[in-house]
């Protein structure tokens, strides 16, 4: 038990700090490599919480995936980031107010609401006990029956996602001779070949 | 103190939000870190789902929280791809620049 505790702690406090790292580094490669710190932690955090399978898909998607394509795009963009930094000190008193605000706010909800008393009978998807089924064997379970349109929903999601992406960069570049499979397939005779009548002794 | 509960984990997740809407105040600049701070939102939001789930026994909050990381990777590969074309045509991504379509 008292593993636990202080794991949570361990997690929470890297947690936080990493997330602090992450607004507040002068150099975005830096920032984006404590934001890989902050998944991890949070990973971590989720397997406390015995959601097994999302932390590994934490790990697997965000920082396999999202954090190596925010540190891919940082270094491939020629900016001068102490040009980008210019007025942080100006927004910090704005930013603050919004925190502090914010913070309370969350803050009094949290103080105020309650659990229904009868919340027992009415979960949608109670879940199993973790010595019979694991967590990612519930979850596909449900995910797989009840919630497939949603599933499928979210792979349209990242198949649009994905053509968007590659649509939006890519760039024909000119001087490059590919291969057009489909110019070559509508390529007739008639307009390649020409048959001419040669008179004899003249040439063309 | 050491038994962690519910609580607990709200707290966490609100100190991560308001650092993520903190993060996109004072770098109002920045295009990268206003994404990087976007899914640290969306990372605390998670971590209140789980939370819940695990706290209430419920498996739907995970499923949800999955949804959230699908939508959230798809933002993240969209706005990259929109910053790297904004890039490739103003030679900046200074965010006071994006002002074309201003009427």
């Amino acid at each position: 038990m008292i593993v636990a505790s202080l794991a949570f702690y361990l997690f929470a406090t890297v947690l936080v700090a990493a997330a602090v790292m992450v607004i507040s580094a002068k150099n975005p490669v830096h920032s984006v490599l404590f934001l890989i710190l902050a998944f991890f932690n949070a990973a971590g955090l989720f397997v406390l919480l015995g959601a097994e399978f999302l932390a590994m898909i934490l790990v697997v998607v965000y920082v396999g995936a999202v954090a190596v394509l925010f540190l891919f795009v940082v270094m491939m963009l020629d900016i001068s980031f102490t040009e980008l930094r210019q007025g942080f000190l100006q927004y910090l008193p704005l930013g603050a107010l919004v925190g502090i605000i914010l913070l309370v706010e969350l803050v009094l909800v949290y103080g105020g609401f309650a659990i229904s008393p009868d919340v027992e009978g009415r979960l949608a998807a109670p879940m199993p006990t973790p010595d019979t089924v694991t967590n990612t064997h519930a979850i596909g379970q449900i995910i797989y029956t009840h919630y497939i349109y949603f599933f499928q929903a979210a792979g349209m999601i990242l198949l649009v996602a994905m053509i968007g992406a590659i649509v939006l960069t890519h760039r024909s570049r000119g001087g490059v001779h590919r291969q057009k499979i489909a110019d070559q397939i509508a390529r007739r005779p008639s307009d390649s070949v020409e048959i001419v009548k040669v008179p004899t002794g003249r040439g063309i | 103190m050491l038994e962690i509960g519910l609580a607990h984990y709200l707290t966490l997740a609100a100190i991560l939000f308001t650092l993520g809407v903190f993060g996109i105040f004072i770098n109002r600049k920045n295009v990268i870190i206003i994404l990087m701070s976007i899914e640290l939102l969306l990372l605390s939001v998670n971590i209140n789902l789980v939370a819940f789930s695990a706290n209430l026994g419920d498996l739907v909050g995970q499923v949800f929280s999955l949804f959230i990381l699908t939508v959230a990777a798809a933002e993240a590969a969209i706005g990259l791809a929109i910053l790297v074309v904004y890039f490739r045509n103003r030679g900046s991504i200074y965010v006071d620049d994006i002002n074309v379509m201003k009427g």
